[in-house]
């Protein structure tokens, strides 16, 4: 307002378009803003720093603003009611004063047993009284009211009184009332207590009750209340019905979860061309990847419905949908109650099968639990645990009784071995989840270490299960469910102790190549670790930090490793399966793999020259291995049958008779048959697919013995065969991508979007992000020093005009002093004078 | 008339601390020759100091194209001697004074077997085979060519034809280069992929790529540092259960 009062901050060039804050200062409002809320403050806190004792406000909810004032009223009221309670005031006449309306007390209308009492004007009954009316229909307008007050006003005019008069009367008024109501009150007493006596005396021939109070007594007095009534008070104090949120039919789930595979399906086709790697970097990151800490992990939840949950499971192919609904479904009612008979079975007890899967359920119902709302057990996650108790059988519980229900993760893997050893499948999966559960990330500053390390120890406890001499393949594909679990939490601490373990097993076998000069297959272990791999993560991916070393590996495996023992062939068929699956979405080509096949193939001929095809390492054309898959034994050939090769004998091959091993020997071509026709479908598109097939056609048709083997594997030969077969032979001559023509320079502005004016645009979303944030942070920071600053000068100003009002004060002090001692002096010479003179 | 492990000791060693030191170099032109024509990997050996001899010495070898074509099989990307030998290839092929249709040869076999190779000899070939259209322009048809016809019932080249000429290599196209840009390996595709676009000028240095071990590769890709660690969204039901899981068909877990 005042020029001389604004400040300007000149500006050199005028920029069009350019927002301008600060432009224009006010320097003296500012400042004397920034005094006066140092006074309300600082001086104050200032003022106070020496009182130990502190005025409170203690108003109900004063500084609430959440409450209305209405509310805020009420509930002070209601307070101030409770604090007054009991207290008997012996000065207060009106104590039990009541509130009333028509001269009923409101207590009474609440307790719906107000009604009319038409006790003592019964020919009135069934007619409407204004009364009533009055009640049921808010009293018919304003009719009978405005009579009332029309009177009333009559009165007034009559004799306008004075305002000492009126106050005069209205205290004659009320202390006549209180007269009356005592005495009324005194001859209701009188009533009562004869009416007491009465029914005591009538007491005894009706077996009811006695009344607890004289109300009740009145009431007992009073007609019975109209029906009709009663219903009216209900339903105006019946709860109104909400609209809530609608609940979501299946279909709408149904979509819902489709719509997020989709999504994750997108996401992971995207990963596996990888084309836009670069664009994927700059992109925010993978959903996945964020969830890690703070426990809310939505994505978590829906997979863990929808294992369970039946008519919403996991679905890739919309087609196959319904069909495999109900077939998981049932796949999953069967595991139920496989487990359900293996736990009884396995745990000696006298439980019936019922009892442990009711059992189960509840079980299954906490996993739910503690899916489903993450929220709700970040605050009791103790609590938790009690339903679980309730809910389990007594029985049960009394023979789980040494399973405690909460765990600390253990430190070592030692003692995490101690923990699991002994326990049976389902006791090792409770203790896990129990583990989890009691140390969720969000529980504790420590948690999300110690479940890392926990996934660390897992893993170590599945390679040596593995590693046993009866590997516990049943625990290890249980297991696997808790691992999934801890990978989806913590993606990063997951992939390294996988990577750790592959750089291990690479390790070794790149010293045994080196030391030996050949290697041989790993143990189970290894194989089963990565099938862990493929269960984890995305195999499809063109880059991923654990598969594609995983990749790397396997391909060693198959190259580098000697086939000497049928177990060397049936961990490197089951390698094949691997790759194979690793493969089976992106369709990528693995020459390995059709080596392994074709040498596979190759040892299970006779010895003779090898002719149209070349087998590469590790296979040999000449050499001891060959034959290992030779059977001649023509009853072996006879009896075999189709079955699935037992894991385990990759371990320890029984000490069986000859024709097991056979069994096992024709199992092995079986699969490897069937593999064949597998990588046949899979490698169908690619160009050059008949060269890539060529060796194993010719093995197949020119030198496999067909004709000798059992009529299931001829089955399974003449499948892959067909599915060699019947590819056409399509081959369109390469041309190459046409160079994209370079554009010419040209002289057009470089149009970018600008976030800050003055700031340099360069660098990255993130990085310019950093940058912003850094920035704001000096602001800040300036701020806040330059706050501080002036507090202090305040403060100091503050404390020089305290000094100074001090010392002024004293030296005025110390002024009247002399002065008066001054005049003392004054005085006394003066009088010393006048004697003198007298 | 030699043990086998004594003549790869010998020519192992034989080009640089035997034949400087002879006085007739030329005297070892016959042992040579004879190694040359064994096949195998001691043929593979036997080049080296034959070089020396064609290079040094003007030994006229009849021939030695259409025997080093033969040369190639499957399993030279899997031995010991793989680096030394595709120096010395590299070395043969470097000429711009051979033939197009015999450098189509090549590339059209080295191609081929390559897909039976490991990664590391991938990652070894298709700079290796991209240097040599480089070098010969003419051979350039085996990637591009427009005016061909659409649509072909049977790749032209004839890989079991031992002359290098007879092999119609010219005709064909370079399918298995294409095929490997599905390979596994992200490196190996990336690489295949290049062939796509039209080469650059510049040569490939391949000295470096020739003794890639598989181990070196898996090294380089687990040290690598990932931002984020894309996961499985299928829910894990078992070891085999997934959905159609090749295991639960052939194995069982007992």
């Amino acid at each position: 307002s005042n020029p001389f009062e604004v400040k300007v901050n000149r500006q050199k060039f005028d920029i069009l378009g350019r927002k301008t804050k600060n432009d224009v200062g006010l320097p003296g409002v500012s400042r004397s803003k920034a005094i006066k809320k140092r006074n309300q403050t600082l001086l104050k806190e200032y003022k106070e720093r020496e009182k130990t004792n502190v005025f409170k406000d203690k108003r109900f909810g004063e500084y609430n603003a959440k409450i209305t004032p209405e509310e805020k009223m009420i509930r002070r009221f209601a307070l101030e009611r409770q604090q007054n309670y009991g207290k008997k005031n012996i000065y207060n006449l009106n104590e039990d004063e009541e509130l009333t309306h028509y001269g009923q007390s409101l207590a009474e209308i609440e307790k719906l047993n107000y009604i009319v009492d038409s006790d003592s004007d019964t020919e009135e009954r069934g007619t409407l009284s204004a009364e009533l009316t009055a009640a049921h229909f808010g009293g018919g307008g304003g009719l009978l009211r405005k009579k009332v007050s029309s009177e009333q006003q009559d009165e007034e005019e009559e004799k306008p009184k004075s305002r000492k008069e009126l106050i005069e009367e209205m205290i004659a008024k009320s202390k006549q009332e209180k007269q009356e109501r005592q005495t009324r009150r005194e001859s209701a007493l009188e009533l009562t207590e004869k009416l007491d006596k009465d029914w005591k005396e009538i007491q005894a021939l009706i077996a009811r009750k006695p009344p607890k109070s004289e109300r009740k007594d009145k009431e007992e007095e009073k007609p019975k209340p109209d029906e009709y009534d009663m219903i009216v008070r209900e339903l105006g104090f019946e709860m109104k019905a909400k609209p809530s949120e609608r609940l979501k039919t299946e279909e709408e789930l149904a979509k819902e979860e489709q719509a997020r595979l989709q999504k994750l399906e997108a996401d992971r086709l995207r990963r596996m061309r990888g084309i836009d790697e670069e664009a994927n970097k700059k992109r925010p990151s993978h959903m996945s990847a964020d969830d890690l800490a703070d426990g809310f992990i939505l994505d978590k939840d829906d997979r863990r419905l929808l294992s369970y949950k039946d008519g919403k499971i996991n679905i890739e192919n919309e087609e196959e949908e319904g069909e495999e609904e109900e077939e998981e479904g049932e796949e999953e009612d069967n595991e139920n109650e496989e487990e359900s008979q293996e736990e009884s079975a396995s745990e000696d007890e006298e439980d019936g099968a019922a009892d442990s899967h009711s059992d189960l359920e509840s079980d299954l119902e906490s996993e739910e639990e503690a899916a489903g709302d993450k929220k709700e057990k970040k605050h009791k996650a103790n609590e938790n645990e009690a339903p679980n108790v309730e809910k389990l059988d007594p029985k049960r519980e009394a023979a789980k009784s040494e399973l405690p229900y909460t765990f600390a993760v253990p430190e070592s893997y030692e003692t995490f071995k101690s923990l699991l050893g002994g326990r049976t499948i389902e006791q090792q999966l409770i203790i896990l989840e129990r583990i989890q559960k009691c140390n969720h990330p969000s529980l504790a500053v420590g948690n999300k270490a110690k479940l890392e390390k926990l996934f660390g120890f897992l893993l170590e406890y599945i390679g040596e299960l593995a590693t046993l001499d009866l590997p516990e393949l049943r625990t290890i594909d249980k297991l696997v469910l808790p691992l999934y679990n801890l990978c989806q939490m913590f993606p990063e601490a997951a992939s390294d102790s996988i990577k750790f373990i592959l750089r291990d097993a690479a390790h070794d076998l790149e010293e045994v190549i080196e030391v030996k000069g050949r290697a041989t297959f790993p143990g189970l272990d290894t194989l089963i670790y990565l099938k862990i791999v493929s269960l984890l993560f995305p195999t499809s991916d063109f880059w991923h930090p654990v598969v594609t070393p995983a990749f790397m590996y396997m391909s060693q495996l198959l190259t580098k490793c000697r086939v000497t023992t049928l177990q060397d062939v049936i961990k490197g068929l089951f390698v094949c399966c691997l790759f194979l699956e690793y493969v089976s979405l992106s369709r990528r080509f693995v020459p390995e793999l059709i080596n392994f096949l074709l040498g596979v193939l190759h040892i299970s001929l006779p010895k003779k020259q090898a002719q149209g095809y070349t087998v590469v390492h590790p296979f040999t054309p000449v050499g001891k291995n060959l034959e290992l898959l030779l059977v001649c034994d023509e009853e072996d050939l006879k009896s075999w049958e189709k079955q699935n090769v037992p894991l385990s004998i990759v371990t320890r091959l029984k000490e069986t008779s000859r024709t097991e091993i056979n069994h096992t020997r024709l199992s092995c071509l079986a699969l490897c048959f069937d593999l064949i026709k597998k990588c046949a479908a899979l490698y169908e598109s690619l160009p050059s697919f008949h060269e890539i097939m060529h060796p194993v056609r010719i093995l197949l048709t020119q030198h496999v013995p067909v004709n000798e083997y059992p009529e299931k594997l001829q089955e399974c030969y003449h499948s892959a065969l067909k599915e060699l077969e019947n590819k056409v032979k399509h081959y369109t001559p390469m041309i190459c991508e046409k160079k994209k023509p370079v554009p010419l320079k040209q002289y057009t502005p470089k149009i970018v979007k600008v976030l800050e004016f003055g700031k340099k645009q360069a660098g990255s979303k993130k990085e310019q992000e950093r940058k912003q944030l850094i920035q704001r942070h000096k602001r800040e920071l300036k701020g806040a020093i330059r706050e501080i600053r002036k507090d202090n000068q305040y403060l100091a100003r503050m404390q020089l005009s305290e000094t100074m009002e001090r010392d002024s004060a004293r030296k005025r002090k110390v002024k009247e002093l002399l002065g008066s001692l001054a005049t003392q002096e004054g005085e006394w010479k003066a009088m010393k004078r006048k004697k003198w003179k007298n | 008339q030699l043990p086998t492990g004594l003549y790869k000791k010998v020519l192992v060693i034989l080009h640089d601390s035997v034949l400087p030191y002879m006085n007739e170099p030329t005297l070892m032109m016959d042992f040579l020759t004879v190694a040359y024509g064994i096949g195998g990997a001691i043929s593979l050996l036997a080049l080296n100091g034959l070089f020396i001899l064609i290079h040094q010495h003007n030994l006229e070898y009849p021939d030695f194209y259409k025997k080093l074509y033969n040369l190639l099989d499957p399993s030279i990307y899997h031995v010991k001697y793989r680096a030394r030998f595709f120096h010395l290839t590299d070395l043969f092929l470097s000429s711009s004074h051979l033939p197009a249709y015999l450098v189509a040869a090549f590339i059209k076999r080295l191609s081929r077997l390559a897909l039976t190779a490991p990664p590391e000899a991938l990652l070894m070939i298709i700079p290796f085979i991209c240097n040599l259209f480089r070098r010969h322009p003419a051979c350039r048809v085996l990637l591009h060519r427009p005016a061909g016809p659409a649509d072909m019932s049977e790749d032209p080249y004839v890989m079991e034809e031992e002359e290098p000429s007879e092999s119609r290599a010219l005709e064909s196209s370079l399918w298995e280069i294409q095929s490997l840009q599905n390979h596994y390996y992200p490196d190996v595709a990336k690489a295949a992929a290049v062939l796509n676009q039209s080469l650059s000028e510049m040569e490939d240095d391949i000295s470096g790529l020739l003794e890639l071990s598989a181990y070196e590769l898996f090294d380089k890709e687990i040290k690598k540092k990932a931002v984020d660690v894309p996961l499985e969204f299928e829910q894990v039901r078992g070891l085999f259960g997934k959905k159609n899981d090749i295991f639960a068909e052939h194995f069982s877990l007992d």
